[in-house]
């Protein structure tokens, strides 16, 4: 997908996976007990966590398509 | 639209969804500029790797129906709603791949009704093309309105702002971005529902005591709802009696009308999937699409089923509105079967998981996977939409020989077209309700016999058109009769059948769902064989290419082992009698 296509879709995914990545990793650090968290999640900062993985993700997609792009054809 | 709503979002939610809809938007306009010719917009320029157009494959099938459908399903059947994957969908995608695709993208067809025009002749086309583009809109316009009428359930969203601006947004990045926008966002899209889901799952099974407090809780339901101890957690137990199980029907009727008719008829020929498979980079990586879907579709019962199992467990033993799954209500009053027991809304099984377990950050973000289902859902019926209908219809009947531009630019407007229809019946949906039951029904009609008209074309070079469109008509027909003179137990005659008589009594509506479609089957392939044989078929040499036995073989011998599809193909099927095994 590096070719004449211009835009590689792991930039896209990585993109919009670590600014959502960021807004729940910041949201589960700044009100962990956020408004409608019901007693299930209770004991667990769903935000923060899962926030955290799917940051890792996006960074990961991003970096994977930075490397696909500067790859020599 | 009356009533409070279930909940209200916060402020995060809401941001989530904002972050969501501008990358879709940056999308389709990030791709308009490579949009040059008719190739690019109808089959993506056949440039996608084979992981992208494979995850495109499953994700356009998955839309938000079948997301809150197989929660549903789940919270109704139990684990055996996985036949619909494990039998109803894997075995048809590894026989599409590995022997189907080489003729549709080997031939110069662009479409799989154009198939039937080369296989075959014209009218086989048309009819098969004309059906298609009456369906897909229908399906488009009945999601649309499954999701006004959630979200406003919801959260309480206008109707009317919801399928207007879902359609608005489809509409932009579709119409700028062709079926690689479609794509990349069915890709987004299945990283969103794996996304938003696991955790899903993770919480609820906590919630109810893991694997174990699970079982124990859903074996008190299969005996509040007199089935055997285990129904709802083992996928196989009870199968021999249509009577003995949650689904209702017996093990042979769901192997050949599930795994096979209808699960051959939808991922073999349906226009919607292999169109994904077509935008492929090279015959290889479109062979390997639906062999790379298959996956991810074996994991995902434990995505969409789950939360509808761990549902009815958070129901069971629970009253009133304690309970997770909220009761049906006719008139403001809870809906209550024959046997004094409490009718469940299955449908808001998925979408009360979200909202119970869910903090607001995650609920937006569960909310947002729901909504990029929809809205995939919808473009992907779009874009098979304009294609068939610029390729098979425009420009086979109405203006042939136009310029590529034309076309390019006819592809756009049957976009808007395309859009609109749906809208319209989406409202058409919300006032006739009968309306939409009978257009599934003949829907079903149609479809059931597809696949028997496939597997002669490809297989049998004797198949002659005559024969082909004649027995399509015929499997038409055959499932209306069959479905005409039975009805599922309980039920009186009307649209569930039974409008020419009674003849035959089904245990549940899946049983007779299966049995109408092996009927449809095998009149559709007796009546092509048959009318193959006195009609004149076409000489061999028109046919390379297009029939199994006169096309050279696919070379797969120059792949490393790893990548063949055959490779492929067997480590699925290793997995897949594994799955079953463990959860016998």
């Amino acid at each position: 997908m590096s070719d004449m296509e211009g835009m590689d879709i792991r930039a896209p995914i990585g993109g919009l996976f670590s600014v959502l990545g960021m807004m729940l990793v910041l949201y589960g650090s700044f009100a962990p007990r956020s408004v409608g968290a019901s007693d299930a999640s209770g004991g667990v900062n769903v935000n923060l966590w899962w926030g955290a993985v799917m940051l890792v993700f996006g960074v990961i997609m991003l970096v994977m398509s930075r490397r696909a792009m500067s790859r020599p054809e | 639209m009356e009533g409070n709503p279930i909940t209200h979002l916060a402020t995060i939610d809401y941001a989530i969804m904002a972050v969501y809809f501008i990358a879709v938007l940056g999308v389709g306009f990030a791709l308009k500029r490579v949009m040059r010719t008719s190739t690019d917009f109808f089959l993506a320029g056949k440039t996608l790797p084979a992981w992208v157009t494979g995850l495109a494959f499953i994700s356009a099938n998955l839309g938000a129906q079948e997301v809150i459908g197989m929660g549903a399903s789940g919270a109704k059947y139990g684990i055996a709603t996985s036949h619909f994957y494990w039998i109803g969908a894997i075995p048809a995608m590894l026989f599409v791949g590995l022997f189907m695709m080489p003729f549709y993208y080997g031939s110069r067809a662009r479409s799989v009704p154009e198939y039937l025009k080369l296989r075959f002749d014209e009218k086989t086309r048309t009819l098969n093309a004309a059906t298609f583009a009456v369906m897909t809109i229908f399906s488009s316009g009945i999601s649309m309105y499954a999701m006004g009428k959630l979200f406003n359930l919801l959260l309480g969203w206008s109707f009317n702002t919801s399928v207007l601006a879902s359609a608005a947004i489809v509409l932009a990045y579709v119409t700028l971005g062709g079926l690689t926008s479609a794509i990349y966002n069915e890709v987004l899209q299945f990283f969103l529902i794996v996304f938003g889901f696991a955790p899903l799952v993770w919480l609820g099974l906590k919630s109810v005591g893991g694997w174990d407090g699970l079982t124990a809780k859903l074996n008190a339901a299969s005996i509040a709802n007199g089935l055997p101890e285990g129904s709802y957690t083992h996928a196989w137990r009870g199968m021999t009696h249509a009577a003995t199980n949650p689904i209702g029907v017996e093990w042979f009727g769901l192997v050949m009308g599930l795994g096979f008719v209808l699960s051959f008829g939808y991922w073999c020929t349906d226009f919607l999937v292999v169109q994904r498979a077509m935008a492929a980079d090279s015959m290889t990586a479109a062979r390997r699409t639906p062999l790379i879907a298959a996956f991810p579709k074996m994991i995902f019962p434990f995505l969409v089923i789950l939360p509808g199992m761990i549902a009815l467990a958070l129901t069971v033993g629970h009253t009133g509105a304690t309970g997770m799954i909220p009761a049906k209500m006719a008139n403001g009053v809870p809906l209550v079967d024959a046997a004094g027991r409490t009718v469940l809304d299955f449908d808001l099984a998925t979408p009360m998981m979200l909202v119970k377990l869910f903090p607001s950050g995650m609920l937006g973000l569960g909310l947002t996977a729901l909504l990029a289902s929809f809205m995939s859902g919808m473009a992907g019926n779009v874009t098979a939409f304009n294609t068939v209908w610029t390729y098979d219809l425009y420009q086979s009947h109405i203006k042939p020989g136009a310029s590529d531009e034309h076309y390019l630019w006819m592809g756009r407007v049957a976009t808007v077209g395309g859009i609109l229809l749906s809208i319209a019946a989406a409202y058409v949906a919300g006032s006739f309700n009968n309306i939409m039951d009978l257009l599934q029904l003949v829907f079903a009609f149609v479809n059931a016999p597809l696949f028997a008209t496939f597997a002669l074309g490809m297989f049998w070079k004797r198949t002659t058109g005559h024969g082909a469109f004649t027995g399509l008509l015929a499997g038409t027909l055959g499932a209306a009769i069959h479905h005409g003179l039975t009805l599922p137990l309980g039920a009186t005659a009307g649209v569930k059948g039974g409008y020419f008589g009674l003849v035959h009594t089904y245990p549940s509506e899946l049983a007779q769902t299966f049995w109408t479609a092996i009927v449809a089957w095998t009149t559709c392939f007796v009546v092509s064989i048959v009318v193959s044989l006195v009609t004149q078929p076409r000489a061999e040499s028109e046919l390379t290419g297009l029939v199994y036995s006169l096309t050279p073989k696919p070379k797969d011998r120059d792949l490393p082992w790893s990548k063949r599809p055959a490779t492929l193909a067997l480590i699925v099927i290793v997995l897949i009698v594994g799955l079953n095994l463990i959860f016998l």
